[in-house]
């Protein structure tokens, strides 16, 4: 048996969030819902005569991009033209920068499952426009041009990635940092950020590069994920079944959770790239670029290094706060309106994710939720002050996520408050022992375990609210004085 | 008559009140409708709209208001975009195509109180040197109707020497203001690379494509020139550069200005009244003072070879967006591809495919370094030239054209003869100088010739100096054809 080993580099597009687009005054929309070609003009239409003029908060957002992986800045930028015919590409030619990109060499650190890390290299991250969209109807194409002419950032890695899951890895915190730069709103399912992943398969120790696969259509990492450990052992059979992999465009079905092929490829496009004569060479300011790196925002490992060391998180829980800017925002929101930070954590972690997962929300949609950050903080303050037990707060969590609300008056209006009195919770406690009394026989016998069945029925009695505290005192008080 | 005068003349008797926009515009509206079944000059004329313009000029002269062209009736090159105006490009790729805006410099004529007759026939996207390339039909030369006036501005050439317009634009990606301004006998100027914004100009070669104005003298080209140069935002590769006063640069004095006369220029197979004329007029310049230097721009041989590389490359891309998916004539097929074949297949005309071709070829993996890249460098070599050349004199004068105007259908069928008679022009396009034509003489059959002035880029003061200098001591550019 031979054993394989996958080769994979990820090919990222961006749309760059600025208010409007790469080369025209045209504003930047939600393709996806505004109404089809009301947002263009001559210039992003193609018009005969007009002439691109270079954004120059998108060359920023870009910047700031190749900062935060890494990257070299070359000062000398150039726009070329990207030849080829199709209904969305209005100009007949893409403008996008091929030989002297925007970003280069950069790099990537990402978190293995047995706790170490390693750098995907960043081989490039250069501007260009979007397309337009097609939709087919009835045998006729549709062609909307309001995406037509967005800044689009593309990054390629290199071919460092050896699995699935580091691909997972990477597309995950990539998609973080764009998120963390306010560049993008890391929205796959809009479109908004789009990865593929080329994946070939190779006998490990080989060092040959073998047919590789590109897959596309891809609307969330999850699917990045799937296809790509799908597309891996694909390709493993086929060498095993004696077979050859096809140079190949795939596309994700989601549905059947397989990779079927879309196209392939014989020989390579001829896009008859030049450089783009409407545009003069762009030549960074050194300094620019350094005020755009001294401007640059805490980045996730940063985030994730400073909560691990001010707040003595573990590295798992700070990961997982930083893994989303909305979940760490979310989180510092809380932090802010005073919560206890490892109890937020907790309770955010453990808690709000459980509901989220059940609702199916996604975690990037964390700032819409109608539990506030600070309504977190404040049922954590309330447990801390001994105000609500845990069980009463977990239940308060499922309320406030459904209804939103403060806290402090749910626990007023239903009398959730906690039960600490001394006599009140010792009463519970010997009407308990006297209606279980097989139960105080065997675990005086020595079966300790049943303290926790005894727990639960003081803690019926008192309608969840007891103090656990208390209430196990005098459990343990209490049972020791029947051992005689 | 009102169609005899100068631009500039007509601005004066505007301002004095002798004349009225509205009587300056109906006479070339008149002169247009009597003229244009002989010659062609227009695809377009908008009468109705330059009468409504010029009676607003004459509204806002009455209301004691000015500006540089109030009332001046012009001729547009239909490769410029004009709002709700059909703009075809001399190509049936077009056919009835309204542009949704205007062009900056059409825009600075009307800000300016300028009156457009209407739009001026071209070869189509202005490959050409004769006009026959027009997918509307030929122009014909004013002096004789059997020949070509020129291109690819033939239409606006031929409209300014036979008094349809006071002045037009047109635009030299090679020498297309230039070399129809000499087979008609009448001025242009190529502004540098970067002068006039290209915005609303619809590319053929965006490195090389220029704005250029006509006049019947230098007077007339600085007026016009003042009014469109200058930076634009939407044009990146317009120079963010002051506008000099064109017209207080036109001193009458060129003693001492220092006349380059490259020695390249004066090759075999040149027409001979062409070297007689450019010999003499240089002679004129050193009578006026000027110092007249013999100098050598030796990689003008690869002119012709760089720029039909570097200009069907970019025509290649440029033309791409006319796939009949949003405007223009669609020839539906069915099924895309063939859509995209039958719409461009039957829009374009063969030259314009000729290049295309020539152009996809040249940029094609394997071939770019070869050739697209290589000429970037000659080119490169042929502006180290002129930047060596103006470190030693402030003008060069050569022959626009290797000969007179030819007949109509003589080189039709000969592209590479068609080439050779931008032969002078093209340098100056690759090193993206200022350069105007002037005439200067005519030959045995009564037939214009035209000199042209190369200066530095951005230098067109000076060329423009050198130009009125010569046209106050002769008349070669008062003479009018005999329609
Ligand atoms: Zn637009």
């Amino acid at each position: 048996m031979v054993a394989y080993e996958p080769v994979i580099g990820l090919e990222v597009h961006a749309e760059l969030l600025t208010e409007s687009k790469m080369f025209c005054t045209c504003a930047v929309v939600d393709s996806t819902s505004a109404e089809p070609n009301t947002v263009v003009c001559p210039v992003c239409l193609a018009m005969p005569g007009v002439l691109p003029v270079i954004n120059r908060k998108a060359v920023e957002f870009g910047l700031m991009v190749g900062l935060a992986l890494n990257c070299e800045i070359p000062a000398f930028n150039q726009f070329a033209r990207k030849s080829y015919f199709y209904p969305d590409l209005p100009k007949g030619y893409q403008i996008s920068q091929y030989e002297y990109p925007l970003a280069i060499n950069g790099w990537l650190e990402i978190d293995l499952p047995d706790g170490s890390t390693k750098r995907i290299g960043i081989r490039r991250a250069h501007l260009e426009e979007d397309t337009g969209k097609l939709t087919h109807v009835d045998g006729h194409s549709l062609v909307d041009l309001n995406r037509a002419g967005v800044p689009l950032l593309e990054i390629v890695s290199e071919a460092d990635i050896r699995s699935a899951e580091e691909a997972e890895a990477y597309a995950r915190k990539l998609r973080a940092i764009l998120q963390y730069l306010g560049v993008n709103s890391g929205d796959m399912s809009k479109g908004v950020l789009r990865m593929e992943p080329n994946i070939s398969v190779r006998p490990v120790g080989s060092d040959d590069l073998r047919t590789r696969t590109e897959i596309k259509n891809l609307n969330s990492i999850r699917s990045l994920a799937r296809a790509s450990a799908y597309e891996i052992e694909r390709q493993i059979a086929l060498y095993e079944a004696g077979e050859s992999v096809q140079q190949a465009t795939m596309g994700w079905d989601e549905a059947r959770q397989v990779t079927v092929t879309q196209r392939v490829k014989e020989s390579s496009e001829d896009y008859r790239y030049f450089p783009e004569p409407d545009l003069p060479v762009l030549e960074l300011d050194r300094a620019w670029i350094e005020a755009v790196r001294a401007g640059l925002p805490e980045l996730p490992d940063a985030k994730r290094d400073r909560l691990m060391a001010e707040h003595g998180l573990s590295r798992y829980d700070a990961s997982v706060l930083v893994a989303q800017r909305a979940v760490a925002d979310y989180y510092e929101q809380a932090l802010a309106a005073g919560g206890d930070p490892k109890q937020v954590a907790n309770y955010l972690i453990g808690d709000v994710f459980r509901q989220m997962n059940l609702e199916g929300r996604e975690r990037d949609d964390i700032g819409a939720i109608l539990l506030t950050p600070q309504a977190l903080a404040e049922l954590v303050t309330l447990v801390r002050q001994g105000a609500i037990n845990h069980g009463v707060a977990k239940q308060l969590i499922e309320t406030l996520y459904a209804e939103g609300g403060s806290p402090a008056r749910l626990v007023e209006q239903r009398g959730l408050a906690q039960v600490s009195d001394e006599s009140v919770i010792g009463e519970a406690v010997a009407t308990v022992l006297d209606e279980h009394p097989d139960e105080v026989a065997r675990y005086l016998a020595g079966e300790e375990k049943l303290i926790k069945f005894l727990m639960g029925m003081v803690m019926r009695a008192l309608k969840g609210k007891g103090d656990a505290q208390v209430v196990q005192r005098q459990l343990a008080a209490q049972l020791e004085a029947r051992r005689k | 008559m009102l169609t005899d005068l100068t631009l500039t003349e007509a601005q004066r008797k505007l301002r004095a009140g002798e004349i009225t926009a509205v009587e300056l515009t109906q006479a070339h509206l008149d002169r247009i409708r009597a003229l244009e079944p002989a010659l062609h000059a227009f695809l377009t004329v908008t009468a109705e709209r330059a009468l409504d313009a010029a009676a607003g000029a004459d509204r806002r002269r009455a209301a004691g208001k000015d500006s540089p062209l109030l009332g001046i009736p012009l001729a547009i090159k239909d490769v410029l975009a004009t709002e709700g105006v059909p703009t075809t490009c001399g190509s049936r790729i077009l056919e009835g195509f309204l542009p949704p805006y205007t062009g900056t410099a059409v825009q600075k004529l009307f800000d300016a109180g300028a009156v457009m007759l209407g739009k001026t026939n071209t070869d189509e996207f202005a490959m050409g040197s004769s006009t026959e390339n027009s997918g509307y039909g030929v122009t014909h030369n004013p002096w004789d109707l059997d020949r070509v006036p020129g291109g690819s501005s033939g239409g606006s050439a031929a409209a300014v020497a036979a008094r349809m317009a006071l002045g037009a634009l047109g635009t030299d990606t090679g020498g297309s203001v230039r070399q129809p301004a000499a087979f008609c006998g009448t001025c242009a100027l190529k502004p540098s690379y970067g002068r006039v914004s290209r915005y609303g100009l619809i590319a053929f070669a965006s490195s090389l494509d220029q704005i250029g104005v006509f006049g019947r003298c230098a007077e007339d080209l600085a007026a016009l020139l003042s009014v469109i140069a200058g930076h634009d935002p939407r044009d990146s590769t317009s120079m963010d550069l002051p506008v000099p006063d064109y017209t207080a640069a036109l001193t009458g004095d060129v003693a001492g200005l220092r006349i380059g006369v490259p020695r390249e220029v004066f090759i075999d197979g040149m027409q001979p009244a062409v070297e007689q004329a450019i010999r003499a007029a240089i002679d004129q310049f050193a009578a006026l003072g000027a110092d007249i230097r013999e100098i050598s721009l030796p990689h003008t041989e690869y002119g012709l070879p760089v720029y039909y590389i570097i200009a069907p490359a970019e025509a290649s891309a440029n033309l791409a967006r006319f796939d009949g998916v949003r405007y223009g004539p669609r020839h539906a097929q069915g099924a895309l591809w063939p859509t995209y074949k039958a719409t461009r297949g039957q829009g374009f005309g063969a030259e314009v495919k000729r290049r295309i071709m020539l152009g996809t070829y040249a940029l094609s993996a394997g071939y770019y370094d070869a050739y697209y890249l290589k000429a970037q460098k000659v080119r490169t070599l042929i502006k180290q030239d002129f930047d060596r050349a103006f470190g030693d004199v402030d003008v060069i004068v050569a022959p626009t054209t290797p000969t007179t105007a030819f007949r109509i259908g003589e080189k039709a069928g000969d592209p590479m003869q068609m080439y050779l008679s931008d032969v002078f022009t093209l340098p100056a396009s690759l090193a993206g100088i200022a350069g105007a034509s002037i005439p200067c003489g005519v030959d045995e059959a009564g037939l214009p010739v035209g000199m042209q002035l190369l200066g530095a880029a951005f230098d067109e003061p000076t060329v423009l100096r050198a130009a009125h200098a010569y046209q106050q001591v002769t008349g070669w550019h008062r003479r009018a054809p005999a329609l």
